[in-house]
């Protein structure tokens, strides 16, 4: 587990916990998780890698109160799900966002619903978009906007209503790689900013172990926990980073993780 | 050379232009038309000329009584159509939301739907008699099952990441109805709409010829082809045409402002 010293970020208090307990979930009688334990720090970028169908989204979705779990229960620093202020980015922005109202009132949505007032509303617009320098139309509809565009006005859409944690399937996978070093340039400037823990499920390892202040590794099914593995890089962590040394032995640690993993699976079914 | 050229270019923009494409089937119509009645492969008793007809519909929309016909159909059209919209839509939208309660009446709005509008027509006949009521009903009946089905079916098929995006920002259910869902299904909630309208027209005329009327293009045309006016009767069934092509000319002009999103 990471210490919270060891973290060289300042800005940031690591108090509480993610506490996910005894948690179970089985598909058509097929357990993907049995008496699932994991405890995450409050505040911290934690990348979850594992092979293929190892239930990655499973997990987030189910700890983000998307998909009911089948026993267990999860506490944000003692609260529960309901308690907390959840965002979410999900993977296809295509289906995500909604294309019958224009950019600007997909971000402003959860407000709307949350019924806050509208003055209030466009001074949170104003500030996140002046924060994070965004220069696309928003009085365009999303499907009038490139891909890359529409993916940050989800993330916008996510971040508006100040969450205490942000969860986020794969969400550059869609896009090509220059606009996926952008955004993980973007990503990397919400968590900084602000006090906000985030849960990124990434099937690019790269892309897991640059964002991630410790990667969370997992097993074939039912899933556990393989190996936890801190991520000790100055933010922010640029294109330049990616041949860092320290990064890639990281990234190659975590490699060697995966494939034991991914090998142990394979002689499991033979 | 050069002007013969740039005459075939013009000669070949026109004939690619927008007017000529929507005017190529009329105009092969009505050739084929007059390729008929100069060979003389159907009786001159039984197809007037395409001049006379035109005529006919001509001095019966400026001179006759085509427009109140028109008028008095598209009425019980529109009455019929606006019943089964108000009633269709909503509860199309509940039985979608229920995979389970949809499975269960499925067969039951399949079976009807399949069932002949004009089959039934005695047995409304006989439970409202022969009234205005009774036309508008039974286009209100059809129409209603094929509205329901189509928007069930744009419910079921809404895609989940949405209604999943709008309850993980803290929806309520109601919200997620009004919000997602109902768009969602917009774009098939109009196919449906647009074939039951299309299907109140069909009814209301069938029934115009059959449940007694005193006027209507049912009516008319039945009326003509008893007295043997058969110019009057080639002309109504244009104008039955132009109506049913008019309305869902209307329904597809809403459907592209309303639904902008779709296709993308």
């Amino acid at each position: 587990m990471l210490d919270c010293a060891a973290d060289n970020r300042q800005r940031k208090r690591c108090s509480g916990h993610i506490e996910i307990t005894e948690l179970s979930k089985a598909f058509n009688g097929d357990p993907v998780y049995r008496d699932f334990n994991l405890s995450l720090p409050v505040g911290e970028f934690v990348s979850v890698f594992g092979p293929n169908g190892c239930g990655k989204s499973t997990l987030i979705n189910m700890i983000s109160g998307l998909l009911p779990m089948d026993t267990g229960s999860v506490l944000y620093d003692g609260k529960s799900i309901e308690e907390t202020n959840i965002s979410y980015v999900f993977q296809n922005y295509r289906d995500a966002l909604f294309p019958w109202i224009r950019a600007i009132d997909n971000i402003l949505y959860p407000l709307k619903i949350r019924n806050v007032p509208k003055r209030e509303q466009k001074n949170r617009l104003d500030s996140i978009l002046s924060e994070f320098d965004i220069k696309i139309d928003i009085l365009k509809y999303p499907y009038q906007l490139s891909g890359g565009q529409q993916q940050t006005i989800s993330i916008l859409r996510s971040i508006i209503t100040d969450p205490e944690v942000l969860f986020l399937d794969e969400p550059f996978s869609a896009l090509d790689y220059e606009m996926t070093l952008l955004m993980r340039e973007r990503i990397q400037r919400i968590f900084l900013n602000r006090d906000i823990s985030m849960i990124l499920v990434s099937h690019d390892l790269e892309e897991a172990v640059q964002l991630a202040s410790q990667v969370l590794l997992l097993t074939r099914r039912p899933t556990r926990v393989a190996e936890t593995i801190p991520v000790d890089i100055p933010w922010p962590r640029n294109a330049a980073t990616l041949s860092d040394p320290d990064f890639v032995a990281i990234r190659s640690r975590c490699l060697d993780v995966f494939s034991r993993e991914v090998a142990r699976g394979e002689r499991g079914s033979i | 050379m050069n002007t013969g050229k740039s005459v075939f270019q013009f000669l070949r923009c026109i004939l690619n232009s927008r007017a000529a494409q929507l005017l190529t089937g009329p105009v092969l119509v009505i050739a084929a038309w007059y390729f008929v009645l100069q060979l003389h492969l159907l009786d001159s008793r039984l197809l007037p000329t395409p001049e006379a007809t035109f005529s006919r519909l001509y001095e019966s929309i400026v001179f006759g009584t085509m427009l109140h016909d028109v008028y008095r159909t598209l009425i019980l059209v529109l009455y019929g159509f606006a019943i089964a919209a108000i009633l269709g839509v909503p509860m199309g939208i509940a039985l979608g939301s229920s995979d389970k309660i949809y499975g269960r009446m499925e067969f039951l709005i399949d079976f009807f739907r399949s069932l002949p509008a004009t089959a039934i027509f005695p047995l409304f006949m006989m439970m409202f008699g022969i009234t205005d009521f009774t036309k508008i009903t039974i286009a209100a009946f059809c129409a209603y099952l094929i509205i329901i089905f189509n928007v069930a079916q744009g419910v079921l098929n809404a895609r989940k990441t949405r209604i999943l995006a709008a309850k993980s920002m803290g929806a309520s259910r109601w919200r997620i109805f009004c919000d997602v869902i109902f768009f969602e299904t917009l774009p098939q909630t109009f196919v449906g709409l647009r074939i039951a309208i299309s299907m109140a027209l069909v009814i209301i005329v069938v029934a115009e010829m059959f449940i007694g009327a005193n006027d209507g293009l049912g009516h008319r045309i039945i009326d003509a082809q008893m007295g043997y006016d058969l110019t009057n009767m080639y002309a109504s069934i244009l104008m039955a045409g132009i109506l049913g092509y008019g309305l869902n000319y209307l329904f597809m002009l809403m459907e592209k402002r309303l639904i902008h999103w779709a296709g993308h």
